[in-house]
């Protein structure tokens, strides 16, 4: 029984039945601008009757404001959403449509199909089971279905669609269609598809989209929307081992205590042994509770509440495991990234991670090659640039519980939050993890920092001096180390510009060597800071989160962050070494406080302007500083 | 009392002695768990079931529920008791959208310092109040609702959203902008769209304000408009709650970026992937009681620009009009003055729901704000409309 047919009459209870038991499908449909994709979801909308009078008015007034189909309605002005894209033309965001049939709902993901939109792509792809990618017949398998294909496989889709669309325009021509579907398997052999259903089709005149076409009477195949009704996706996940990672923790009295979580994989029953990942606790699942009443089982994407027979300690972030089949842990692994932002990554600069239910700082420690996502071929590089994809190692504060991303999507699949924007700005998909983790691990020496720096008397700590060329940071540095080796204590001096004569010769004034240089820097300061001694560094350090990255590499307290704030007019007015001028010249590229950015430090222990104060009144603040906070005592 | 009336009683009290829910109860008794509220509500059922049922009531007042005292989260015994609407390969829509909401709203509560759901007493907030139930079951919800009072609104809605706070036990928060109220703020007296922005779009930033909240749940859906297509189910506001479509954050399988700085904001639509159909759908398999202005009734009405407006109290000026007792219903509810009702003689949900199925008009037509200018949704979201 369909809408349409629907009379007054009808036992509209008998209707509600049926749809009930709707199942549901999502899928991503890829096409360039001119492929027709628009028209295709305004096609599938339209004749599945699922828009009202007032819509189709709309889009009657619509289309002889914008239209490009001249009298014909333009089905495309109906899903091109913001009043920007409409007037441009192009699709530029991911929009979602719903319709549904008699036998499921869908959710189609309508997503740009140009270079520099790859992201929204994925995001479309990351939650589809199905791929619809259109191809002009007139004009074959291009670039960009090589494009389309290689990102909706990477975010793991397993069911393709080819639509060879414009059939009206080659004659509905059989020699052409299979042209395009041998040129297509051929290339498509090693992206790991399941399946792959090539479908000749005009969507401006509704060929093969509800139903078989006599336009092709050549084709047996299935129209596009019983193939959507008919697909089977599900099931992998139901076959994988449990997994539940815990989101909250339902606690609402003390007789009560459940993990709430949406089941990423597997099937779980009461009685049931699990394992939560970290700690590796073991119990027995009481029960599966749910507002509906308890259940006998629970399954992939179901949201429940576990009880368990014992009173183990856990909290949101962990993961419940099936008690045989626990997920791997790690704090290193490799993945393919895609970068989602405008500013490129950088190896050694540290980012938020975050997984179905945690989130933890990592960092990339080596791009290992980039991907090119038209020709598929490797490429190495320093850094990624936004819609870039990478295959890379990354090293967690943590370590997680994951799969590997081909086995679970849910479990296998990560985020990356820029620190200071709190932007999106990365996709990850855990490949495997590197084994390194397991036997790698600190040696326990007897002679530790505090006996090193109790034999020093003094606290160990780091000095570390920020702010633009020319501030002052070296000569107060220098100041402050004189005094306190005066006062008997032990001590070391990292300048930037000395560092770069040695550790750091080989790198440049990139964006990427700068957060090289920095974590190098910081990782030798540790080393002296676990040698007993009080650190002094000298660096530009322009940039927030590199300051950050060491400050987390060292225990709370043991890094003090000096701001010399001195203003750019100034610095730039004492030029001491002539830099400013010849950056002014353009002779010196990516200068900081020029054409490269300096970001200020927000919380800094110490705050000094040379401008105001002189550098001994400033080097004996510091010292100051030092001994009311105690670090010259031991 | 009717054979069913004294099964309903009997069950009522096993439900309560064991401390197990009523649905459980249904669910063991019926294999569905909501038969009880269906028969409770005037349902019908053959004689057959109901035999069956009383046969395993009295198999349950003998046994395991009699035990009074034993602690109810114990596992049921699980023979024959199937949940065939949850086994995978028939994990249905409405299922697959309700696991999805409960585990967007789970992470909100997870992640967010100070969480708050918006209530604006329609259909749509009634189902997302439902998934809250659901979601933190058996604690109530962590987070207060709250609803914005344009003092417009239908006295049944008011009355509506007491009794449904009462009888779940929510925390209920009413903020009105009384700044709004001591100028007189109204549609009659200043048009809709001022009426719109002060009353509720500037009435929601000072609420947010207030009480500082850093999420509020919100009942939208992508289905609903077109630039409502492309938001985020997270979807972020300045300290100034202005809404960028241009800067939103990809939105990735089922793993949503949270973190917001000092004074920003976000909105959280958990309805995003629902249709009008599935919401009504879902308030009918769910049972969610909702506000009588969906259904027909005699009421007054007046037309206007040819839309017909209830006249719901003496606020009105009827312009020597006299309003006409008609049989109209309401497909959205909102401030009175600003809601067109349809003429229609559907008394029931499924009724409501075969009138929807063969209805013409798409929702939002009966709503005079969205007329206002071209694009005017797009616009209103970026100054900080819901």
């Amino acid at each position: 029984m369909s809408v349409a047919t629907l009379k007054p009459s009808d036992d509209v209870i008998e209707y509600l039945a049926a749809h009930e038991k709707k199942s549901m499908l999502r899928f991503i449909t890829c096409g360039s601008v001119d492929d027709g994709k628009s028209t295709l979801i305004g096609r599938l909308l339209y004749d599945s009757k699922l828009l009202y009078d007032d819509q189709i008015s709309a889009l009657e007034s619509d289309t002889k404001k914008h239209g490009t189909q001249g009298e014909k309605i333009d089905f495309a002005l109906l899903v091109d959403g913001l009043a920007a894209e409409r007037e441009q033309g192009i699709t530029i965001d991911v929009a979602y449509r719903f319709f549904s049939t008699e036998k499921r709902k869908f959710i189609v993901a309508d997503t740009p199909g140009h270079e520099q939109y790859t992201r929204n792509m994925a995001t479309g792809a990351s939650t589809a089971d199905v791929a619809v990618i259109l191809v002009d017949a007139r004009r074959g398998v291009l670039t960009q279905t090589r494009r389309h294909s290689y990102i909706v496989s990477l975010l793991g889709i397993r069911h393709i669609v080819v639509a060879i669309n414009k059939m009206d325009l080659v004659d509905y021509s059989e020699s052409t269609f299979d042209k395009i579907e041998a040129d297509y398997r051929v290339f498509a052999k090693d992206l790991g598809f399941e399946t792959i259903t090539c479908i000749p089709m005009s969507a401006l005149e509704g060929v093969n989209i509800t139903k078989q076409s006599s336009e092709t009477p050549w084709y047996q195949g299935s129209a596009l929307l019983p193939y959507l009704e008919t697909i089977k996706v599900r099931g992998a996940l139901a076959e994988k081992p449990f997994r539940l990672p815990v989101q909250w923790v339902n606690r609402p009295n003390l007789d009560f205590r459940g993990f709430s979580g949406t089941v990423a994989s597997g099937t779980i029953r009461p009685g049931d042994e699990i394992v939560v990942l970290p700690s590796a606790k073991r119990s027995i699942v009481k029960s599966i509770v749910t507002h509906d009443g308890e259940l006998t089982e629970a399954h992939p994407d179901m949201a429940v509440t576990l009880t368990l027979e014992d009173e183990i300690d856990i909290s949101r972030g962990d993961v419940i495991c099936a008690g045989k089949a626990p997920a791997e842990q790690t704090d290193q692994f490799a993945a393919h990234l895609l970068w989602m932002n405008e500013e490129a990554l950088y190896p050694g600069r540290q980012y938020l991670l975050k997984t179905a239910n945690r989130m933890i700082p990592a960092t990339v420690t080596e791009l290992k090659h980039k991907i090119n996502v038209n020709t598929l071929e490797h490429m190495s590089g320093k850094t990624l640039e936004l819609n870039e994809v990478g295959f890379c190692n990354f090293n967690l504060a943590q370590p997680i519980a994951f799969d590997c991303y081909k086995d679970n999507r849910r479990t296998g699949a990560f985020i990356l939050i820029d620190r200071r924007t709190n932007a999106t700005i990365g996709a990850g998909m855990i490949d495997f993890s590197l084994r390194r983790a397991k036997n790698v691990h600190w040696q326990d020496l007897d002679v530790n920092k505090n006996a090193r720096s109790s034999a020093k008397h003094q606290k160990p700590c780091v000095l570390w001096f920020t702010g633009l060329s020319g501030s002052g940071k070296s000569t107060v540095a220098n100041l402050v180390e004189k005094r306190l080796h005066d006062m008997g204590r032990h001590t070391y001096t990292l300048d930037g510009d000395n560092v770069r004569h040695g550790l750091n010769k080989d790198l440049g004034f990139t964006d990427a060597d700068r957060v090289e240089n920095i974590r190098r820097v910081g990782e030798a300061a540790r080393l002296m800071a676990d040698a007993g001694l009080i650190v002094l560094v000298s660096f530009i350090s322009p940039f927030q989160s590199e300051r950050r990255m060491a400050r987390e590499l060292l225990e709370d307290g043991e890094f003090i962050e000096v701001y010399i704030s001195t203003p750019l007019e100034v610095c730039e007015q004492r030029d001491v070494k002539g830099l400013y001028a010849r950056a002014r010249r353009g002779e010196i590229k990516n200068f900081t406080g020029i054409d490269s950015d300096y970001e200020a430090p927000e919380n800094a222990e110490i705050d000094l302007n040379t401008a105001e104060v002189s550098a001994e009144v400033a080097a004996n603040r510091i010292v100051e500083y030092l001994e009311s906070k105690g670090y010259l005592e031991g | 009392m009717s054979e069913i009336d004294s099964l309903i009683t009997r069950a009522k009290a096993a439900s309560d002695k064991s401390g197990l829910s009523i649905s459980t109860v249904s669910r063991k008794l019926f294999n569905d768990g909501k038969a009880i509220a269906r028969l409770e509500a005037g349902g019908q059922c053959t004689l057959k079931t109901l035999e069956t049922a009383r046969a395993r009531l009295a198999e349950l007042e003998a046994g395991e529920f009699s035990a009074a005292g034993t602690a109810p989260a114990s596992p049921i015994p699980a023979a024959n008791d199937e949940a065939p609407s949850l086994t995978p390969s028939a994990m249905t829509h409405l299922d697959r959208l309700e696991a999805e909401s409960i585990h967007i709203m789970r992470e909100v509560a997870a992640e967010a310092e100070n969480p708050v759901m918006l209530y604006s007493v329609g259909k749509d907030s009634a189902v997302m109040l439902h998934l809250a139930m659901k979601a933190f079951y058996p604690s109530t919800p962590p987070f207060p609702v709250m609803h914005i009072d344009t003092t417009w609104k239908f006295r049944e809605m008011i009355k509506f959203r007491d009794e449904t706070a009462a009888k779940l036990g929510l925390d209920l928060i009413v903020h009105i902008n009384r700044e709004g109220v001591e100028q007189g703020v109204g549609p009659f007296t200043h048009g809709s769209q001022l009426h719109t922005d002060i009353m509720k779009t500037q009435a929601l930033k000072q609420a947010l304000d207030k009480y500082k909240f850093d999420a509020a749940f919100g009942g939208a859906r992508r289905d609903e408009e077109k630039s409502r297509a492309k938001e985020r189910v997270f979807s972020f506001r300045s300290r100034e709650h202005r809404w960028d479509p241009k800067n939103q954050r990809p939105e990735l399988w089922n793993i949503y970026n949270t973190r917001i700085a000092t004074g920003e904001s976000i909105r959280v639509f958990p309805l995003s992937n629902w249709t009008e159909l599935d919401i009504w759908q879902y308030i009918y398999r769910e049972n969610i009681p909702i506000v009588p202005l969906y259904f027909a009734a005699e009421r007054p009405v007046v037309e206007r620009d040819g839309a017909l407006i209830m006249v719901d109290d003496d606020r009105m000026p009827l312009d020597g009009a006299t309003p006409k007792q008609e049989m109209v219903r309401f497909r959205t509810l909102g401030c009175y003055p600003l809601t067109g009702a349809v003429r229609s003689n559907a008394t029931t949900l499924p009724e409501i729901i075969q009138e929807m199925l063969l209805a013409t008009t798409s929702e939002r037509q009966g709503r005079v704000i969205d007329h206002d200018q071209a694009a005017s949704m797009e616009k209103k979201k970026q100054e900080g409309y819901f």
